[in-house]
């Protein structure tokens, strides 16, 4: 099948979406990750991959965590970063989003790494630059819509390989506002392309895409059972706004049914990780006591992710 | 002028003629099939060899942006009569603005202009626009195009006043709260591509309320854009109770589903969305059985409107040009033979109007349509007419093309 992120010879050019990505490109994106952590640990944290190039960070939808990871990871391949956010820019000023591209291609861009509030704007601009005959600028996905969030996805999925070795002897929960969340859909087609046999997710019919199961998913509503001798717990942030509509009641109804607390950490493996792609709602969805507890990873996948981002940035633009 | 089309298959749905024979065209009228009228004299022919001579297509939903090019583009298509929404810029929501569309129509001499008026001013859903004023001028029926009437009590008053006239109203079921956040079938699709979705349930709620309205005011309901199994399941209901319920199908609707949005393709965007691929299987079925009728509702939408992530791109393709080819299409994937693809956009949709065309009984209107039914063409922008060269088809090639059309008896394209 047509798979726009894969060039002909079937490497990585684009990291648009975890799904359709064979499980060879993930585990190579995960050890040229392991490959780089050593790099963050130096004390000079730079190796000369990308030196030369330019990698533009395009937010359009408003993130300070992510972009700074993305910029870290950047510098530490020499690359020469330029950050545009884009919502006090050009798109207020009624510049479409692919022109805003073709002028960057004119500034000899290598490397885009978007951020947008509509699922699929990366796709659009992959196409445009392939239509145009760039197939030398390269797009990174830092989070479309409710679509993807693939180095998410991929970070985390480092850090269940960290901990947790095998991928194929686990049972993965996550739990929470599924429906809204793009590092979920991320999640799935990781954890389903690197082999654990076993997926849940955990919430509120009203917080749950329909047909989840088609994605190989088993879907719980009751957290206690959910969580039932799972080696991992992905916890998702819970925005505000859905407290808004008819999602949800209350955050106190949702933190009782749904939040991560230490009794309901004890129905997991007593070694279970906990892990939260921040920033944390603490009481909300998770309890201080779990998110500082002993089984939290949830700093460490900050660290990883920037080695993870170099991997992908030095993958798709590094030839 | 007196035109003979010599050597076609005529094929007349409507009056179950499927033959080869020469059609006689005098003053504007069919004068005879097979047989020359007394006294004819040709002033011309036209040779239609390997060619089907049918009625001209009667399309039940055509945005015509600019005007002139999509007339153009309407008879180009074999499309001899089209009807128009309301949901121009600005509304048509005031007599003149009909009379001017029905004027402009005539002084343009192609595709005849069928007006809908809007239902509500400014297609608000509030205030009733003047219906009679509207229909005097021209209004062959009243819609809220693909907007809807968020108060039931204001749509209860719609069908009621409008059924005081006798006048008919289109709406397409879609309710207001279940579809205002939605860009996608509520499914398998839009779950994975993190798409905000519609639920069959948009449609089936508005129909069922629709469906009441018409049990409790007879009003005449014109049903558009059918998009669900569950939602066609519904209307047929009502039509076997003896509602006087009507409905189209969109020629897209009948052969995409959720799937074709592929890698969020922008071409794929309709208003209803594509829905699964059930759905799509039993609006076929219906409209084989004859439930439905076929409409193209060409809706086109500029460049950089479809240049933009699925969501934030316009809905719709353009339709006069390929609703032929498309119907084809149908056909031969639902196994339908010609003359039953035919009246689904030529007795079916004169059905729902309650014209005497769509048909080429002796003495009827001379609306025709004479089509290659093998001939390929690949559909590029350059190769359509229409402004709106957004399709989900750019690229593919179409089996079926129209040779010439008539429209009052006068040749009005010929390719």
């Amino acid at each position: 099948m047509y798979n726009p992120q894969l060039n002909k010879n079937g490497e990585l050019s684009h990291l648009l979406s975890v799904e359709g990505l064979p499980k060879a490109i993930l585990n190579q994106i995960l050890d040229t990750a392991a490959s780089f952590m050593e790099v963050s640990a130096r004390e000079v944290k730079k190796v000369p991959l990308l030196r030369g190039k330019s990698v533009f960070n395009l937010f359009f939808e408003n993130s300070t965590r992510t972009r700074t990871t993305f910029e870290i990871a950047a510098k530490r391949l020499s690359a020469d970063v330029i950050n545009l956010d884009i919502n006090k820019s050009s798109a207020s000023k009624g510049e479409t989003l692919l022109d805003t591209i073709d002028n960057l291609c004119a500034m000899h861009a290598n490397l885009f790494v978007v951020r947008h509030a509509s699922s699929g704007a990366p796709y659009l601009i992959a196409e445009h630059l392939q239509r145009v005959g760039r197939d030398d600028i390269h797009v990174v996905n830092a989070g479309d819509g409710r679509h993807a969030h693939p180095t998410q996805g991929l970070l985390d999925m480092y850090t269940i390989r960290h901990y947790k070795k095998d991928f194929t002897q686990l049972r993965v929960a996550i739990v929470g506002d599924i429906l809204h969340s793009r590092v979920a859909r991320s999640d799935i087609h990781a954890l389903t392309t690197l082999g654990v046999p076993e997926v849940r997710a955990i919430g509120p019919e009203t917080l749950l895409p329909k047909h989840l199961d088609k994605l190989g998913v088993h879907v719980f509503h009751d957290m206690n059972e959910g969580l039932k001798d799972c080696d991992v717990v992905i916890m998702l942030r819970l925005q505000n706004e859905r407290m808004t509509g008819a999602l949800l009641p209350s955050a106190g109804e949702y933190f009782r049914h749904y939040g991560l607390t230490p009794q309901k950490l004890a129905l997991a493996k007593p070694d279970a990780i906990v892990m939260h792609p921040g920033p944390m709602n603490r009481g909300v969805e998770i309890h201080s006591a779990v998110a500082d507890g002993s089984q939290a990873v949830i700093l460490p996948q900050v660290t990883f992710g920037i080695a993870v981002r170099m991997a992908v940035m030095s993958i798709v633009a590094g030839n | 002028m007196n035109i003979v089309i010599e050597n076609g298959r005529v094929i007349d749905p409507k009056n179950g003629v499927d033959r080869r024979a020469s059609l006689y065209v005098a003053d504007g009228k069919v004068a005879g099939i097979g047989q020359v009228p007394a006294g004819f004299v040709a002033d011309r022919s036209i040779d239609a060899a390997g060619c089907v001579v049918c009625p001209g297509f009667i399309d039940l939903g055509a945005r015509l942006n600019s005007i002139e090019a999509e007339l153009a583009a309407a008879v180009a298509g074999g499309v001899t009569t089209v009807v128009v929404p309301p949901d121009a810029d600005p509304p048509l929501d005031e007599p003149e603005l009909a009379d001017r569309l029905v004027h402009r129509g005539e002084e343009i001499g192609k595709a005849r202009v069928l007006p809908l008026g809007a239902l509500t001013l400014g297609l608000k859903g509030e205030r009733l626009a003047e219906l009679a004023g509207l229909k005097k001028a021209g209004c062959v029926a009243f819609s809220q195009a693909n907007k809807t009437v968020v108060d039931t009590e204001a749509l209860l008053r719609a069908l009621e006043y409008a059924a005081t006239f006798d006048f008919a109203v289109w709406l397409q079921p879609q309710d207001y709260w279940l579809s205002r956040n939605g860009i996608a079938h509520e499914g398998e699709v839009a779950s994975r591509l993190g798409l905000a979705g519609i639920p069959v349930a948009a449609e089936t709620i508005a129909i069922g309320t629709i469906i009441q309205l018409v049990r409790d005011t007879g009003c005449r309901i014109h049903l558009t854009r059918i998009s669900s199994a569950a939602g066609m399941a519904l209307v047929h209901r009502a039509q076997h109770d003896g509602l006087p319920i009507s409905c189209d199908v969109g020629v897209h609707h009948l052969l995409l589903t959720e799937n074709d949005i592929g890698f969020f393709n922008p071409h794929a965007r309709f208003c209803p969305p594509l829905r699964a691929q059930t759905d799509r299987q039993a609006l076929s079925d219906a409209v084989v059985a004859g439930w439905a009728a076929i409409c193209s509702d060409h809706t086109p939408v500029g460049a950089d409107d479809k240049l933009l992530p699925f969501g934030e791109a316009k809905p719709g393709a353009t339709g006069l040009e390929v609703l032929l080819p498309l119907t084809l299409k149908w056909a031969d994937a639902a196994k339908v033979d010609l003359p039953t693809a035919l009246a689904r956009i030529t007795s079916a949709p004169a059905a729902v109007l309650g014209l005497a065309s769509g048909q080429l009984a002796i003495g009827t209107t001379a609306d025709i349509c004479i089509f290659d039914p093998e001939a390929n063409w690949q559909l590029t922008p350059d190769a359509l007419k229409s402004r709106g060269k957004n399709s989900p088809w750019l690229g593919y090639v179409m089996t079926g093309k129209v040779k010439a059309t008539l429209v009052g008896g006068r040749p009005v394209y010929q390719a």
